[in-house]
């Protein structure tokens, strides 16, 4: 009896979250809740007390808020290779590097020998490569997912722990031949260790947004976490989503049932690396530079701790994990070691340990909660009414 | 009749080890056969060689017609030789309705653009798709537990699921090991019952493996028996119960005494 009535509450309870309104309303409230958070930092900051605007500029200054959103980006793209198919890349920043030279490359005067312009805000007369954000963007995500596809084709054939060491192996290669391709056979690729800076504006809507314009970058980097948000779940409701997932679940189960391994695989790992183009480009209008010593192993590593602490394969969770982590990173930790070190007159330096914590949280998360802090639930599409009402009475 | 698959002179070596010994095997076309053996008889190695798991050591498959021995596994599916698993081999995390959706990825044919902007012929596939499912999920009897993660699902229901993903690729030839594993002798009964279903209203050719003779006599039209590798029998469910190598090999340890 306790039984069944527990049971029954537990459906109706299921009942409540139903169907794809959800994904609507979560859609929904996030769009209102970026759009308060920019009116907010646009119009009304300034005019806040110095007390409300000191504690905002040690606890959540608006530049951690956008780099958070590139750490979004970037992590959902992640999702795509390692939650949804289940293979573990080790390399992501290579994509990132990638995506982040593609904005360093084609929107800034790095090449001064041409003058190319083509909807870019910055005047016509200054050398070099000046094309619009939104080309970029599109650029950025092919040359990324082509580096996918080549690096993937061979590598996707190994088992899963050599998939893991070959990307390791890309993911430090890349960013070396960024760092030392000064002069490639007399060919300045990447500028070195001095990197490529300034970064032009992005244009929208006739507005120029500077390194300043804070609150607007917001908007247009929320706007594209919403794409990929969007994209992520399109592809996961649909045929090619179902077999990655196949796959992930049980590699030789999804073959025995017509899934193309290498064909499924190699189309996540380029959908990911397509995403950690854009995302690499994004971060580079964020810093307003390309400096390759930043594309370093702890980019990978803080990317898959994102998705693994958010819960492999479900969306909200990752945005959740890279939202926290990236707020950790940027702000957080040195936040706390401030005012730790202030309060006990201690020196430790709290951000040089955020690889401990990092670290930490992978190897707990993984002993403890695999399915990382929100779990990819599915919504039950229709309801059970009569049936659970039947099988209740009829099994007890 | 025709044979819809047939396997000539299959051997297979694992290392030193021969798990099936020149065995030639014939499903002919909508029959029910079965496959007996004693456990490590080489029954299972022969449905990874009939899928494709396992390439072997010598021999040739052939189905409906053309030689499939060295396509790929998923080919092999695709072109409608399905399977069950001894040991169930569900996609846990996911619901029984999209278990078997997986299945259909092959008909399926929406591309990532469409799937992404939701063009109507996708969601039109989509929706057909799902409808299939659910179809599918009522003939095996779990209608009910369509969106019900797989991992979730009673044993029994996991082993009609595994039935129901398996029909999804439009099988011609359905290979079924150890179905009936775990059940109790009213739900063999009705397995029984269930299998000329799949037959009688797919159409389709089945070849099972089953340890519990009472299913294996009821059901089958022939039956082959291995033993350590070597088929040492074929025949009628009669011929095979008054045959004197088989109740050596096989029915005297089981069901000779016990039955
Ligand atoms: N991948 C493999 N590598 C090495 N040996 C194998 C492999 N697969 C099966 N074998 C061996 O081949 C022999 C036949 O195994 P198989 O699983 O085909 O038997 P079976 O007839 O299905 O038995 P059961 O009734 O227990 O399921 C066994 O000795 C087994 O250990
Ligand atoms: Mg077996």
């Amino acid at each position: 009896m306790a039984i069944s009535l527990l049971k029954r509450s537990k459906t109706s309870g299921k009942k409540k979250q139903k169907s794809p309104a959800s994904a609507r309303q979560w859609a929904i409230s996030l769009t209102i809740v970026a759009i308060a958070i920019w009116a907010f930092f646009t119009y009304l900051f300034d005019k806040t007390p110095d007390a409300v605007q000191a504690w905002f500029q040690v606890w959540l200054p608006p530049s951690t808020l956008n780099e958070s959103l590139v750490w979004v980006i970037c992590a959902l793209g992640l999702n795509i290779v390692v939650g949804y198919a289940g293979l573990l890349d080790l390399g992501f920043v290579a994509f990132w590097a990638f995506g982040g030279y593609a904005a360093g490359w084609f929107m800034s005067g790095f090449f001064h020998q041409v003058n190319i312009h083509f909807g870019s805000m910055s005047a016509n007369t200054i050398p070099g490569i000046h094309l619009s954000f939104w080309l970029v963007m599109v650029i950025a995500a092919l040359i990324a997912g082509f580096f996918g596809i080549i690096i993937g084709a061979p590598t996707l054939r190994l088992k899963s722990d050599y998939l893991a060491l070959v990307t390791l192996g890309f993911g430090e290669i890349i960013p070396q031949v960024f760092t030392n391709g000064e002069n490639i056979g007399g060919f300045n690729l990447s500028n070195g260790t001095k990197g490529i800076s300034p970064i032009d504006a992005i244009g929208v809507f006739g507005k120029r947004l500077g390194p300043f314009d804070l609150g607007w970058k917001f908007l247009i980097y929320f706007f594209l976490a919403a794409c990929m948000v969007f994209v992520s779940l399109r592809i996961r409701g649909g045929r090619l989503g179902r077999a990655w997932l196949a796959i992930r679940e049980d590699e030789l189960a999804a073959s025995m049932m017509g899934v193309p391994l290498m064909r499924t695989k190699l189309t996540a790992y380029a959908v990911g690396a397509f995403s950690g183009g854009i995302g690499g480009a994004v971060y580079a209008t964020h810093v307003n530079g390309i400096f390759a010593e930043r594309f370093n192993f702890s980019i990978s590593i803080i990317l898959l701790a994102m998705v693994v602490l958010g819960g492999m394969g479900n969306v909200w969770g990752v945005i959740v994990g890279a939202l926290l982590m990236a707020w950790i990173n940027a702000t957080g930790l040195p936040a706390v070691g401030d005012t730790f070190n202030n309060t006990f007159h201690t020196q430790i330096n709290f951000p040089s340990y955020n690889f401990l914590l990092f670290g930490g949280i992978l190897v707990l998360m993984m002993l403890f909660k695999r399915d990382g802090l929100l779990p990819e639930a599915r919504l039950k599409m229709i309801s059970h009414e009569n049936d659970d009402d039947t099988s209740n009475t009829g099994g007890h | 009749m025709g044979s819809i698959l047939n396997a000539e002179h299959i051997t297979v070596e694992f290392g030193g080890l021969v798990a099936v010994n020149d065995v030639s095997f014939d499903i002919p076309e909508k029959g029910i056969v079965s496959l007996i053996g004693p456990n490590g008889a080489g029954k299972t190695t022969f449905f990874n060689i009939l899928t494709g798991l396992y390439k072997p050591t010598s021999g040739h498959v052939m189905y409906d017609g053309s030689e499939i021995t060295a396509l790929v596994p998923h080919k092999i599916a695709a072109g409608g030789v399905a399977r069950t698993f001894q040991n169930i081999r569900l996609f846990g995390s996911m619901t029984a309705e999209e278990n078997v959706m997986v299945a259909m990825h092959s008909h399926l044919k929406a591309s990532l653009a469409s799937t992404i902007l939701g063009l109507p012929s996708q969601r039109r596939e989509e929706k057909a798709a799902r409808e299939e499912a659910r179809a599918l999920l009522e003939f095996v009897g779990i209608g009910k537990t369509a969106t019900e993660f797989a991992r979730n699902l009673s044993y029994g229901d996991q082993r009609r699921l595994e039935v129901a993903r398996a029909l999804a690729l439009r099988p011609k030839v359905l290979l079924l090991d150890e179905p009936t594993a775990g059940m109790n002798p009213q739900e063999s009964a009705v397995f029984v019952e269930f299998v000329h279903r799949i037959r009688d209203e797919k159409g389709i050719s089945i070849l099972l493996i089953e340890h519990d003779m009472a299913v294996v006599m009821k059901v089958s039209e022939r039956i082959t028996v291995l033993d350590r590798g070597e088929k040492i029998a074929e025949g009628t469910p009669a011929e095979i119960k008054s045959n004197p190598r088989v109740i050596e090999a096989y029915l005297g340890k089981g069901v000779g005494a016990g039955h």
